[in-house]
């Protein structure tokens, strides 16, 4: 892990940033948008779970063996559900 | 670099908390920090689990699980996101509070992510207690208003249950982690050379804040659009 | 020979990490990885008896092709509890939590893991789980098969699945303490010199093995957290009857599961790689490939788990493509039988015990390995899913394969472990008994499941009983080839010969410390110099 020092300020534009995402999410939800509600409250979720592990957790500033962690651990949660959902979604396809 | 809130000489709190294994402070601070990534990619599957059942009983039961999470009183959710959100920022100044070796931002930060925790507990037994009493818990004491919907609106109430709970309890450890860093803090145990227990405790809590982040949506906003 | 290396002189062990400190607490309390090793390696061999016994009631009552030994729901137990015990109490802790523990960090020159007191929680845990278990076995045991599918296991089964859960969902947690440990000693603890390259095989099969402690167990932990809610607060998630999915808990439960088989094999593969180079007397063939080899092993044993499901009611599409990908997997694994093999090849062999132990691994894990591309083969797995076939298959991969490459590695370590040699003749002889006792028992069962004899009976078609007989008469030979064992280590550890640093004439640094070695491992911190398995070629006494 690096001794990086992250500006206080950087941390504040952060908080605001999921702030003003937090009150899109809950605005937008409202709206139909048909298929898309859920992309983008998806989308809206993954941006601020970025910004949370790249300046509040460090990682934009750490080794990159840390990097290539938390990418593997999402990869797995990926290979987990998308698999498994191919399953489901693939059940009428072949008789 | 030495700071009033340490003693000695600037390397001499890092040297003092060595253990024997490892031979130098540089190499203990690494291996604590790729130790609690690691463990938290293990909390990314044990989670995963749950979002997996979510996602296939909610492409199964689309239009049921929006219904059921209409229950959900949205105000207090955005109200406990905020909570997290606040906590995570909490707790980011409070490691950077160690790093600069201020101890008693950290400490005031550290009291800070734990009454926003504890809102954040308080909220979710609010919030509990109504379901329960609106019948909506599982088991055999569950009534819903739409019979033809009552499987699926189960459903999605035994995930919401088990998703939350499981997320609350991480949050009670979460608690007892940041009462630990208090006391070592209030000790005068850390200092800019060391402050490891510090970062990774906020590396900790900054996931559950996370896990959050994707449950919200998922549970509560699912089905306004739908309104 | 390595004089590269910096090696201090090996002393006389007058003080070494058995002897160091005396009394209860200094074991129940220690932070030494070996000593915790060696907690581990008494528990473990109580379970491996505790289900040795379970597969000797289930023998017993399978000489006869009547259930007449045991009531059929008796019987479902035996079966369980033979299974969850072999499994989570012995086989996935085995090689890692007592040969991994004692040796990776001397192997890769350090004093201890990176987490030591989290290693003697691991086992902790794993005793409190264990516990669980136990308790469970004695107030009427488990009927679900190791598998507790559901909805049986959530709604209807009447025995102890909860305690059970419980025991598996804490042991999930030494496994993965002990791979985040290793994990993390092998990145950040490398003596100067050691890089990725230099690293012996065992260490890079614990590496692999340890990766899939960390992303597979958290699943199976979740899955018996989910049984556990669903059968006590009545959350329905798997239960038809509550809107669930029977195939979801599959998918969740296999997730894991079939990893968990790999971490079962890779680290018995790292021993053979150790066992095979010293009594080869030559360099493995092809290191990196066997390095990669493991790693793709790992990862590629996560996209396979459907093989299990193929009759459940999965998609025959998602069928085809675990299909194809288990056929995938099986190539780094035969990869690494030709390059034992090649390695073998023009070396200077030496019929050890642990090398004995080295072919039967090869020949076994090949046959078991095999067939596991039968049972890859959609048609050919809808003929003999859940019949013996299936039972053989991975018995040869677990006991001949796994089992073996543990026996082969507690005896070569044995002489730096305990500071003794263990008697050769006799090792040898018990080698040949569990061999020629293992094929008896097993070989049948692949004949019975093709001619069909389903799994999990206690009765069977009385056409089959001679098969059975042999199957059951071979299993006490095996037993008796496990017992040997037992008797001699133990009488080695108060009357064997003293043991040298390096009996074997081994490359690789545990060997360069004391047998047995200090606290600290060594007695300077050493550096590293050489790529591993640099054997010369002039002729070396081997001790012992």
């Amino acid at each position: 892990m690096s001794d990086h020092i992250v500006p206080v300020k950087i941390y504040v534009s952060v908080f605001v940033v999921l702030l003003v995402m937090t009150a899109t999410t809950t605005a937008v939800s409202g709206i139909n948008l048909g298929p898309w509600n859920t992309v983008v409250a998806l989308g809206i979720a993954v941006f601020k779970a970025s910004l949370v592990v790249l300046f509040f957790m460090h990682a934009k500033y750490s080794p990159r063996l840390t990097q290539i962690v938390i990418f593997g651990g999402i990869f797995w949660l990926a290979i987990l559900i998308l698999i498994t959902f191919s399953d489901f979604a693939t059940r009428g396809w072949l008789r | 670099m030495a700071d009033a809130a340490t003693t000695g000489a600037p390397g001499a709190a890092a040297s003092r908390r060595l253990q024997h294994q490892f031979e130098s402070p540089a190499q203990q601070k690494d291996a604590a920090s790729l130790g609690m990534w690691i463990f938290l990619v293990t909390e990314i599957l044990f989670f995963g689990g749950l979002f997996l059942a979510y996602t296939i009983y909610r492409w199964e039961n689309a239009r049921s699980f929006a219904h059921a999470s209409l229950h959900m009183d949205i105000a207090l959710g955005t109200i406990n996101t905020v909570v997290l959100i606040c906590s995570s920022l909490t707790m980011a100044m409070a490691v950077h509070s160690a790093a600069t070796g201020k101890k008693r931002l950290l400490i005031g930060f550290l009291i800070a992510t734990m009454l926003l925790g504890g809102a954040f507990l308080g909220i979710k037994a609010v919030e509990y207690t109504d379901h329960i009493r609106h019948h909506l818990f599982p088991g055999p004491g569950f009534h819903y208003t739409v019979p033809a919907d009552a499987r699926a609106a189960e459903m999605f109430f035994s995930l919401y249950f088990a998703m939350t709970g499981l997320h609350a309890l991480h949050m009670v450890v979460g608690l007892g982690l940041l009462t630990t860093l208090l006391v070592m803090a209030r000790r005068g145990r850390f200092s800019p050379e060391y402050h490891t227990p510090v970062e990774i405790s906020g590396l900790y809590w900054h996931f559950v804040d996370i896990v959050w982040i994707f449950l919200f949506p998922l549970l509560y906003l699912i089905g306004r659009h739908l309104k | 020979m390595s004089a590269a290396v910096h090696e201090p002189e090996p002393q006389e062990p007058r003080v070494n990490y058995l002897n160091a400190t005396y009394g209860i607490r200094s074991w129940l309390l220690t932070r030494d990885h070996k000593r915790i090793a060696l907690l581990y390696l008494a528990s473990i061999t109580f379970f491996f008896f505790l289900g040795g016994f379970f597969a000797l009631l289930i023998r017993l009552e399978l000489l006869t092709p009547q259930g007449d030994l045991v009531q059929a729901e008796t019987y479902n137990k035996l079966f369980t509890m033979h299974g969850v015990v072999m499994i989570f109490f012995f086989l996935i802790p085995s090689i890692p939590a007592v040969l991994g523990n004692f040796l990776i960090p001397m192997m890769i020159g350090a004093k201890d893991l990176a987490f030591p007191r989290l290693n003697l929680l691991s086992w902790y845990i794993y005793i409190v789980g264990a516990f669980f278990t136990l308790w469970a076995v004695v107030h009427g045991g488990v009927d679900t098969g190791w598998t507790f599918y559901t909805p049986y296991s959530t709604a209807t089964s009447n025995s102890q699945v909860i305690t059970t859960a419980v025991g598996i969902f804490i042991t999930g947690f030494s496994s993965i303490l002990t791979g985040l440990n290793f994990i993390v000693t092998i990145h950040t603890m490398r003596a100067p010199g050691m890089t990725w390259f230099r690293l012996p095989l065992f260490v890079w099969s614990h590496y692999a093995t340890s990766l899939i402690f960390v992303l597979g167990t958290p699943v199976i932990a979740v899955t018996v957290l989910m049984v556990f809610v669903e059968r006590v607060l009545h959350l329905g998630l798997f239960d038809p009857a509550l809107g669930g999915d029977p195939i979801l808990f599959q998918h969740l439960f296999w997730f894991y599961s079939h990893p968990a088989v790999y971490i079962m094999i890779l680290p018995a593969m790292g021993v053979i790689s150790e066992v095979v180079t010293t009594f080869s007397r030559k360099n493995i063939f092809g290191y990196r490939i066997m390095a990669y080899a493991v790693i793709s092993i790992a990862v590629l044993g996560f996209l396979v788990w459907g093989h299990h499901m193929f009759v459940s009611g999965q998609s025959v599409y998602a069928g085809m493509i675990f299909s194809i990908l288990s056929f995938f997997v099986a190539i780094p694994s035969a990869v690494k039988v030709f390059n034992w093999t090649a390695t073998m090849y023009k070396g200077s062999i030496s019929y050890r015990t642990p090398m004995l132990y080295a072919f039967g691994f090869i020949g076994l894990f090949t046959i078991g390995g095999l067939t596991g591309l039968f049972l890859a083969t959609l048609g050919v797995n809808v003929h003999v899913h859940d019949t013996y076939f299936i039972i053989a298959h991975f018995h040869y991969i677990m006991v001949g394969g796994a089992i073996m490459g543990y026996l082969g590695g507690i005896h070569y370590w044995w002489p730096k472990i305990s500071g003794k040699l263990y008697p050769e003749a006799w090792a040898r002889f018990a080698a040949l008994v569990v061999f020629i006792g293992f094929n008896l028992t097993f070989f049948p069962q692949f004949i019975l499941g093709y001619l069909g004899m389903p799994r999990r009976y206690h009765a069977y078609p009385p056409e089959f009983q001679v098969l059975n007989v042999m199957s059951t008469a071979g299993a006490s030979i095996l037993g008796a080839g496990y017992i040997i064992p037992m008797i001699y280590l133990v009488w080695s550890m108060r009357y064997g010969r003293n043991a040298p640093a390096n009996p074997w004439g081994s490359t690789g640094l545990e060997w360069k410390t004391t047998s047995p070695p200090p606290t600290d491992n060594f007695a300077e911190p050493p550096v590293m110099t050489e790529d591993p398995y640099l054997y010369s070629r002039e002729e070396v006494e081997i001790v012992g």
